[in-house]
């Protein structure tokens, strides 16, 4: 097959602004599940909630969905505190019942995928916003702003996120947390606040993927499931817990399968994820840049 | 209760149920039991692995699935031998194909159970949490080959067309039935007899704490391995008939969500540590389920499914079973508080 240049940069460059949108998805379970132990596969449920926040808000008022995900964000964050409250006291508290904290994750990702099922019906929902259409294009070089948006906040999102864990006294006590609970313990730092306020930021973190998720592609309530093995993919192969690899494995899966797409078809490319999961977990399962 | 008798008794109310069934003569009674016997199987095979093991399965959907298109596969085979096979191989095929459906299932079985295997191999020596984010992630991969493999209709689906009536059991769905019900009788048997086997224990000792486990020398690896090809042997079982008794099979409904919710709802509310626990599952959920289906619509009925796991899985996470063992042990304390020694326990049995 002739590989055009024009053609392979363009993929490229299409999977990085991707793989940027990816890392917005991910960042959530790399904080729960990689820090935090706490496997919450319902997490691309409430990214699909969020762009049906957005979706609404902007269809009814008009706000660009931006906006509109940041001004959820304290609503996400209190769903987050309600989730884990129930979680710790139905599970965590009575030791490792991993198996039911899953199940439990599982019928939330189920449930909240019937409920917009009912509410929204099965059609695919878009919004509108002044830069969904348009492409700033360099040489032969093509930036859809519908792609190049959501990349550009999902990296802003992801720097402070990296700042704030790494800077500040609670996000450094949740970076302990995920160490060694019993010694932060003894520092006097309730554990369980901590956990609590980095499971409710990872929550907080859906709304704003919601809103990138929604202006890249319609969404359908069932979005969610798509997500579920790029998420974990990205997750186990950046190494559990660390934000810069999620980063670069987002980027990583971004670009290989936007060249899937281009030169196999679309249809492949949900495949890729798992692949490389399985990939991941056979050759190296501590990851790129696991501890 | 020996193992053979066990067989002998489960035999005999299946063949009774199916005799009333009959009786009955009505054919949606037999369209509808088929769906809640399917669930019996998927719900028994799900729990061999998540409920003994505590491993848990998310993929049950794909495995499923695979059953469902190894019989897709060899019927589609079986219609077009003549363009499939080299010249010389023509005749013998026609002998085999179409194959029998006893051997659709035993096929869909071997398949299942294989891929449940190397998935296993690649995943399970790692933390529980791994295998199952693996089995979510396994049913996007399979629905994308499907999607994409021309041969078994692609995402445009495929015809299966069953034949109107079978000697011996008149209406083809009656065949169906008590072919499930067979499986049923088999699936529960392999339950129980792991249940009170080494096996069991050693599954039990995976659950409770796999680390000591490993270190006392059970080898986990092998047992998690072992329930694994069981479970998803039995899934692919119970999805061989399914486009006899569809119809028509299309991506989206051999992959379709509420299999995977299902076989895991179904367990966890029945009870996980008893081989009847599903089966009680199954038949309450899925009975419902229908009454819901037909009543209101089924896009309620698979929200009363996810809640119904949720409220489950923290309030009651013993199950159903659970629930009647707590019941039993308070009535058995009842009676003996009756006795002055512990008499604080409220009023006389």
């Amino acid at each position: 097959m002739e590989v055009s240049f024009d053609l392979l940069i363009n993929a490229i460059i299409a999977g990085l602004m991707l793989g940027g949108f990816y890392a917005a998805v991910t960042a959530g379970v790399s904080i729960s599940f990689g820090m935090l132990d706490i496997v919450n596969i319902a997490h691309p449920g409430f990214i699909i909630l969020g762009s049906y926040i957005a979706y609404i808000v902007n269809t009814s008022l008009g706000l660009d969905p931006i906006v509109v995900s940041i001004l959820a964000l304290p609503a996400f964050y209190a769903l987050g505190s309600i989730v884990y409250e129930v979680y710790y006291r139905s599970f965590e508290k009575h030791g490792q019942d991993s198996l039911r904290g899953l199940a439990f994750f599982f019928g939330l990702l189920f449930v909240t995928e019937v409920i917009l099922n009912l509410v929204f019906g099965v059609d695919y929902r878009s919004v509108d916003a002044p830069y969904i259409g348009g492409s700033l294009s360099i040489g032969a070089m093509e930036f859809p702003y519908r792609m190049l948006v959501p990349c550009i906040v999902a990296l802003a999102m992801f720097a402070g996120l990296q700042i704030y864990l790494s800077r500040t006294f609670i996000g450094r006590a949740v970076m302990a947390v995920s160490q060694d609970p019993q010694a932060l313990q003894l520092m006097a730092v309730d554990p369980i606040r901590i956990k609590r306020i980095a499971f409710s930021i990872s929550l907080a973190t859906a709304s704003l993927a919601g809103a990138f998720l929604v202006i890249i592609q319609p969404v359908i309530p069932s979005a969610g499931r798509d997500y579920i093995g790029r998420v974990f993919a990205i997750c186990v192969l950046g190494g559990l817990g660390s934000l810069p690899g999620t980063l670069i494995a987002a980027l990583l899966l971004g670009v290989i399968e936007s060249i899937t797409a281009t030169f196999y078809g679309p249809s492949w490319a949900p495949a890729v994820a798992f692949g490389l999961l399985l990939l991941t977990l056979a050759v190296r399962p501590s990851g790129l840049l696991g501890r | 209760m020996r193992t053979p008798f066990f067989v002998l008794i489960l035999t005999a109310i299946a063949a009774a149920l199916y005799a009333a069934f009959h009786s009955i003569g009505n054919d949606y009674l037999f369209f509808a039991g088929y769906t809640v016997l399917q669930y019996i199987v998927l719900a028994t095979a799900w729990n061999i692995l998540g409920g003994y093991c505590g491993y848990v399965n998310f993929g049950s959907a794909g495995f499923f699935a695979i059953g469902v298109y190894s019989t897709v596969c060899l019927y589609t085979i079986g219609q077009s031998v003549e363009d499939v096979f080299p010249q010389f191989l023509v005749a013998p095929m026609q002998l085999i194909f179409p194959l029998p459906l006893p051997a659709l299932i035993v096929v869909g079985g071997a398949v299942s159970g294989l891929v449940g295997l190397g998935m296993g191999y690649l995943t399970l020596r790692l933390r529980g949490v791994f295998f199952a984010i693996a089995t979510l992630a396994l049913a996007v991969v399979l629905e994308t080959l499907i999607v994409n493999w021309e041969f078994v209709g692609g995402s445009r689906g495929a015809y299966v067309i069953p034949p109107n009536e079978i000697p011996v059991f008149g209406p083809y769905i009656d065949f169906l039935f008590a072919l499930m019900l067979i499986l049923v009788v088999v699936s529960l048997t392999v339950a129980r007899l792991i249940e009170r086997s080494k096996l069991g224990v050693g599954f039990a000792t995976i659950r409770d704490d796999e680390l000591a486990a490993e270190a006392t020398g059970v080898p986990t690896l092998r047992l998690k391995l072992i329930a694994t090809v069981l479970s998803g042997a039995l899934f692919g079982m119970a999805g061989a008939p399914f486009p006899y008794y569809i119809g028509y099979v299309e991506p989206g409904s051999a992959f379709n969500l509420s299999y995977a919710v299902n076989s895991i709802a179904m367990p966890m509310i029945g009870g996980t540590t008893f081989w009847a626990g599903p089966m009680i599952g199954a038949v309450l959920l899925s009975t419902l389920q229908q009454v819901v289906t037909v009543t209101v619509s089924s896009a309620v009925n698979l929200l009363i499914t996810g809640l119904l796991l949720i409220g489950f899985v923290i309030i009651a996470p013993r199950g159903i079973v659970g629930l009647w063992q707590d019941w039993m042990r308070r009535r058995a304390e009842r009676a003996k508080g009756a006795t002055p020694a512990a008499g604080a326990e409220g009023t006389p049995a």
